[in-house]
């Protein structure tokens, strides 16, 4: 026989992993399950619309304020690298491409988990804890269709339209310092800007990856809501969860999607 | 939060969303280029125009006075033909020299005007007679070493 020490363990590890893949494996049905659910999230459209208002209406001070100063912060140093090649004139590509590809959707995902989908899941856990799940449960209320589903769309609604306010505003900051400021052409900084960026794929993966990261951000948040201890202390690290879950998430799945993307494209 | 009022907001906030999207397709994008100042036509004709771009600046004496508009081959001469659009208040004489140029060795390229001493002036939709093609560094360096291989044969 094994030492008892080492069995216990053993044990323990064992049960850490029996615990975390049954977590994925609700998780990925949950996630079915609010699938399911998508007709009456837009049957019942005023539901999902207060939702959109919680989750982005209410998101675009910060998402706008940030966008600005990421593009005003992009400008001053992307010309003065830039400047040191004396290809200070490729200011507007430089920005454009990198807001409209990486920062825009990414950055505002980050802060869409932070803002939004930390109150969302504070929001489920403390019906959870109130019971205000189970009692809708009595009244033969789906909690899925009434609670999860429309909270789901509101962030999956939300994110792409968030994440192109901040692109938008990011270019904006960025004309502000280099043209304005710093005194590069005008004519020049929007010319190279279109010269080379594309509709397609430029933009279209930008929009394509802040879609994603919106279906992540949202299910990582009405999940951790869902599956919060029914305590204060459950609710709180549930939220803590959905930052941290969420902001990993949107760096991770930007990697694989980048990867895809944009291989080959130069 | 009354429904009306939720309402208005999220129309708010989709109609932005999705005017950021339009903004992006055809500002940021290449969809199509927003011009403002009343401008006229000018045409110009050159052998070679290096790495002219759409939009790039037109300048008479290093003052932006306009932009490249459009840039087509000729196929039967196969000679580039550059549209520029020049604001209106800015005329140049009919012996103006447009010329190809760049802003440092690796800035952006820009069409310079010179203007002449003609006092006839050119008219919209004119042709630039005068040009000067963009100077290509490859030749000139290639051309610099034959030159030096030839003289130095020769010794």
């Amino acid at each position: 026989m094994l030492p008892s020490a080492l069995a216990n363990g053993l044990r323990r590890v064992g049960a850490g992993s029996r615990q975390a893949i049954a977590r994925v494996g609700f998780a990925a049905r949950f996630f079915v399950a609010v699938l399911r659910q998508t007709p009456t999230a837009f049957r019942r459209i005023q539901l999902t619309l207060r939702e959109v208002y919680f989750a982005g209406v209410l998101s675009l001070v910060v998402i706008m304020v940030s966008g600005l100063f990421v593009g005003m912060v992009l400008g001053l140093q992307g010309y003065d690298t830039l400047n040191r090649y004396g290809a200070g004139d490729s200011l507007g590509i430089f920005v454009g491409l990198s807001l409209v590809r990486e920062l825009g959707p990414v950055v505002a995902g980050l802060l869409f988990a932070s803002r939004a989908g930390s109150a969302i899941t504070a929001e489920i856990g403390l019906m959870k804890t109130t019971e205000q799940l189970s009692a809708m449960e009595m009244m033969a209320v789906d909690p899925l269709a009434r609670i999860i589903a429309p909270r789901f769309w509101g962030g999956v609604i939300s994110m792409p339209l968030l994440a192109a306010l901040f692109s938008v505003m990011g270019v904006f900051g960025a004309y502000i310092v280099g043209v304005r400021l710093i005194g590069v052409d005008n004519g020049t900084f929007w010319g190279n800007m279109q010269a080379g960026i594309d509709f397609w794929p430029d933009v279209t993966n930008g929009i394509i990856k802040s879609f994603v990261f919106g279906i992540a951000v949202s299910l990582i948040a009405v999940f951790e809501g869902f599956d919060a201890k029914p305590t204060a202390e459950g609710v709180s690290s549930a939220t803590t969860r959905t930052v941290v879950g969420g902001s990993l998430a949107i760096l991770a799945l930007d990697f694989v999607l980048t990867v895809f993307m944009f291989r080959g494209i130069g | 939060m009354n429904r009306s009022t939720i309402d208005l907001w999220v129309g708010i906030f989709v109609t932005i969303g999705v005017g950021a999207i339009v903004f992006l397709a055809l500002k940021v994008g290449n969809l199509t280029s927003l011009s403002a100042q009343p401008s006229y036509r000018l045409e110009a004709r050159f052998d070679n125009i290096g790495g002219l771009k759409l939009r790039a600046p037109v300048k008479a004496a290093g003052v932006v006075v306009g932009r490249v508009a459009g840039v087509t081959l000729d196929p039967k001469t196969y000679e580039a033909v550059v549209a520029l659009n020049v604001d209106k208040g800015y005329e140049f004489s009919k012996d103006t020299i447009a010329s190809i140029l760049t802003s440092g060795l690796l800035g952006e390229v820009y069409i310079g005007l010179e203007a002449g001493g003609d006092p006839q002036m050119l008219a919209a939709d004119a042709r630039i007679a005068k040009t000067q093609s963009a100077v290509v560094l490859e030749k000139l360096i290639s051309q610099f070493m034959f030159d030096k291989a030839s003289s130095g044969s020769t010794k």
